[in-house]
């Protein structure tokens, strides 16, 4: 039982996705969408990084439950880093200093 | 279980039960592994992401003085390379050692040129002044948090430029076991694994790119 | 129960097989490997020991006369550096871990064995460099290496002990991710998750700590290097750094990190308690998913290290509530224990009797931290000698009674010999009473407000110091014995059965010691964790 044999075509075809889309976020930075650029930026270099795991790197394939475990594990504890140190810097604020 | 005589046992090491078994731990090991390495680079990324909502005008200054075009390029050039490492891995696996070889040094050879433009990008920015500290020359308002801007840019893209050089190591000594036929459609796993690292490097860059080189043009 | 007598050939084992050191230096057998880490963080544990007297020994009077107070912090330093990185960190996970983990899955070794040797030359690497700081000068920034001190004002090797710390820590990494491959995928056919010792469970769950936590800390203590080494960088406030995140960044490993010493401990009790209770652990499900619980809660409260540092008030009520999470798990273990020696057939043995201490001392190091949970009494205590009561009772009162418990436990496995019995109880005995009379008065010190890492203090509290100092007396007494009588029964004591306890774990159902490739056979598990009933059908491999 080895390993899912991918074909290249697959692999191309990503690719081209994968070209198209840094293409489109290059693109996109000359354009003021505003408030909304960091967001278009990151959910294209978010789906660039998806189909990147899911097909070059095999996840989508995997017959082993566990690669998607840990590669979500992975992202999670990022995001737990994230975003509970941003409860800190992002409330600092909130709370007045006295005699000021 | 697994019959393992049918197989041929080429490459299987003496704990292991029967090939499979050692596949699928060296993929898992791997995988593993990147995750330390997603948190290794994720501590950057939370001093990254405290610092620009703390000092965003700064941040769009410092990504003023980034070169659009050699960080886009640098950005071709990761995902091209990624899908020949991916083709490398089909290549050994319908049993092509040589083309696998081949798919392999070119994709370090552009791992090579990867560093050479990053190398001109860095020789550019101690040109300009725009590294932090003494060799500071940059006239631009808020000059120290645009410093800790670079600052991080020097950190981020240096970790990742160490982690592109081990890469490049990597798949040119995998590429020649790969040439010299160590490889068979039943054991591969060095092919996968060293490419399963350098997909993690592209994709690490997949998101360096926006947040060092597309900030600035936001601005009307 | 197997005979008593020696053979009169020895068997072949993993110990006689070849003596040469290059047998040893160069080997990828897991249990050598173990041994080499014993061996190793026994010397780390002395050299941290020997900090601890020296700071004892100040504490006995009011003034600071024994040495100035340079030298005090470099102590303490060395002292929390010492036994968190080189000692409590590998302690039981690169030792009995390494041994027990690919035994009692039924494998031949880990997933890889030469990353396993490597972590060990990582980790003697780092702790060579480590002595090397000691010897030059020390440094004297805390284990908490906190910035601005450690980055700038600091004339110490900063440098040099952070990138010994940064190399043990990849030791850990190594450590933790064979581990988890090793558990994932080496167990022998017929050992179900469900039917794993509860050891392997929470060597898991310290594992995953271990790889998700371990690379955050190793680039906060870069990121100060490279700020001391540049004189700038990215805690500077001068270029609009925060101080504060490098401690964010610290205690995201650093608190997990506690769990990382605490859990294999609880491996070892839930081992210990069963077999010497005759009963399977109550509730196997709840203990072990517990494990896993504390491993992903252990990751939500490390901003509680930071309630007085100048962290968001809001942010602060977030990670105190979070924190009480943590208990949670915690307890379930406890009540489980307690409910597996309820109406057992418990017999008393050192291993039991470290146990039974483990659970006692380990509830009062988790009360107390409930208490500095509590945002209000956390600003009243912070940085007195009530936290380092409290640490004290999780990581020697809780993990170094466990790490104990385990290695009296599976001596006979690991050497082939007995420990004297009656030489166990009393080292296990005098370590308990030593360690309460140590760190009992510091909660008391603490809580009337004798801060942390001075060293001097108002005469006033001088009566529980010298409590303290004679409890420390007593309790180096109590490590020194084990030290000798297990070396002494190396070559006196008796030779061990297969299987002295009667225990249920594929460990026990190999030789002592047992051959390098750990079965004759690969083992076919057909029975559950903890069944009694099994042991003394499956024969006895001989």
């Amino acid at each position: 039982m080895a390993e899912h044999v991918v074909s290249r075509k697959t692999y191309i075809v990503v690719w081209i996705a994968l070209m198209a889309l840094m293409v489109l976020t290059a693109g996109l930075s000359r354009i003021d969408l505003g408030e909304w650029s960091t967001v278009v930026a990151m959910a294209i270099a978010v789906i660039k990084a998806l189909l990147v795991i899911l097909f070059f790197m095999h996840v989508r394939y995997e017959d082993q439950k566990i690669t998607w475990v840990v590669v979500i594990a992975g992202f999670f504890w990022l995001g737990i880093l994230l975003a509970l140190s941003m409860t800190d810097y992002l409330s600092r604020g909130y709370l007045g200093v006295a005699g000021h | 279980m697994h019959d393992s005589s049918a197989v041929a046992t080429h490459g299987l090491r003496h704990h292991f039960a029967d090939m499979e078994q050692q596949r699928a731990s060296a993929t898992l090991g791997m995988w593993v592994f990147l995750v330390t390495e997603i948190m290794f680079f994720g501590g950057l990324f939370a001093a990254y992401l405290v610092y620009r909502t703390a000092h965003y005008d700064a941040w769009v200054i410092g990504s003023e003085h980034m070169n659009f075009w050699l960080g886009t390029i640098n950005t071709v050039i990761l995902l091209c390379s990624s899908l020949l490492v991916a083709l490398a891995v089909h290549a050994v696996q319908v049993g092509q050692n040589r083309m696998c070889a081949i798919y392999l040094w070119i994709a370090s050879a552009m791992g090579v040129a990867f560093l050479a433009l990053k190398g001109i990008e860095y020789h550019a920015h101690f040109v300009e002044g725009a590294v932090p500290g003494a060799l500071w020359k940059l006239a631009v308002p808020d000059p120290r948090a645009v410093q800790m801007f670079f600052y991080i840019y020097f950190v981020m893209t240096g970790l990742h430029a160490l982690h592109v050089t081990i890469g490049v190591a990597l798949l040119a000594v995998i590429g020649w076991h790969a040439a010299r036929g160590r490889y068979s459609p039943v054991y591969y796993s060095p092919v996968h694994v060293s490419g399963l690292y350098w997909h993690f490097v592209d994709v690490v860059w997949i998101f360096l790119y926006p947040l060092l080189y597309l900030i600035a043009h936001k601005k009307a | 129960m197997a005979t008593i007598a020696a053979p009169a050939v020895e068997r072949e084992n993993y110990l006689n097989t070849d003596f040469r050191v290059r047998s040893w230096l160069l080997t990828t057998d897991h249990k050598r490997i173990g041994i080499l880490y014993l061996l190793s963080i026994t010397a780390m544990f002395f050299v941290g020991g020997f900090a601890a007297t020296m700071i004892r020994l100040e504490l006995l009077t009011p003034a600071g006369d024994l040495m100035s107070s340079d030298t005090y912090n470099k102590m303490f330093t060395i002292h929390g550096i010492v036994m968190v990185f080189f000692f409590l960190i590998p302690s039981i996970p690169a030792t009995l871990g390494n041994f027990l983990v690919p035994m009692m899955i039924g494998a031949r070794d880990l997933a890889f064995p030469k990353i396993n040797l490597a972590s060990w030359y990582m980790y003697i690497t780092g702790a060579g460099l480590m002595m090397y700081v000691v010897l030059t000068g020390g440094v004297d920034t805390g284990w908490t290496f906190y910035v601005p001190f450690s980055s700038t004002y600091s004339n110490t090797h900063v440098i040099a002990a952070v990138v010994a710390i940064f190399i043990a820590g990849f030791s850990s990494i190594f450590t933790g991710f064979n581990f988890i491959v090793t558990i994932h995928r080496m167990r022998a056919p017929g050992m179900t998750w469900s039917r794993l010792p509860l050891f392997i469970w929470s060597h898991y769950a310290t594992s995953v700590i271990m790889v998700l936590g371990t690379p955050v800390v190793a680039i906060a203590l870069t990121l100060v290097a490279l700020e001391r080494a540049f004189h700038m960088g990215i805690f500077d406030p001068r270029l609009g750094g925060d101080p504060l995140l490098f401690q964010h960044l610290f205690w995201f490993y650093s608190h997990p990190a506690v769990y990382i010493m605490i859990l294999p401990s609880m491996a070892v009790v839930s081992e210990v308690v069963s077999t010497f209770s005759r009963k399977r652990v109550f509730g196997y499900a709840a203990v072990a998913l517990a494990s896993i619980a504390i491993a992903v809660l252990g990751f939500l409260v490390w901003a509680h290290h930071m309630f007085v540092a100048g962290i968001s008030a809001y942010a602060a009520l977030v990670f105190s509530l979070l924190s009480y999470f943590v208990a949670v798990p915690s307890a379930i273990k406890v009540f489980n224990w307690m409910a597996t020696m309820y109406k057992g057939s418990v017999s008393l043995a050192t291993p039991m009797l470290y146990a039974m201490g483990f659970i006692g001392l380990f509830t009062m190091g988790g009360m107390t931290g409930l208490y500095l949970a509590a945002l209000g009494i956390d600003v009243h205590v912070h940085d007195t000698y009530f936290v380092i009561a409290h640490f004290h009772y999780i990581m020697v009162g809780g993990a170094v009674m466990g790490y104990l418990a385990g290695i009296h436990f599976w001596w006979p496995k690991i050497s082939g010999r007995m420990y004297p019995e009656a030489w166990g109880k009393i080292a296990a005995a005098t370590i308990f009473i030593g360690f309460n009379l140590t760190f009992f008065p510091q909660f008391v010190l603490g809580y009337l407000g004798m801060p942390r890492r001075y060293h001097a203090y108002p005469p006033e509290f001088q009566v529980l110091n010298v409590m303290s100092t004679a409890g420390a007396s007593i309790l180096a007494v109590g490590y020194v014995l084990p030290l000798i009588y297990l070396l002494w029964s190396l070559r006196y004591g008796e030779v061990a059965p297969d299987n002295p306890w009667a225990a249920t774990g594929l460990e026990w159902r190999t030789p002592s010691p047992p051959p390098t490739e750990n079965f004759p056979e690969t083992p076919v598990v057909t029975w559950e964790a903890y069944d009694y009933s099994s042991v003394a059908e499956v024969p006895v491999a001989r």
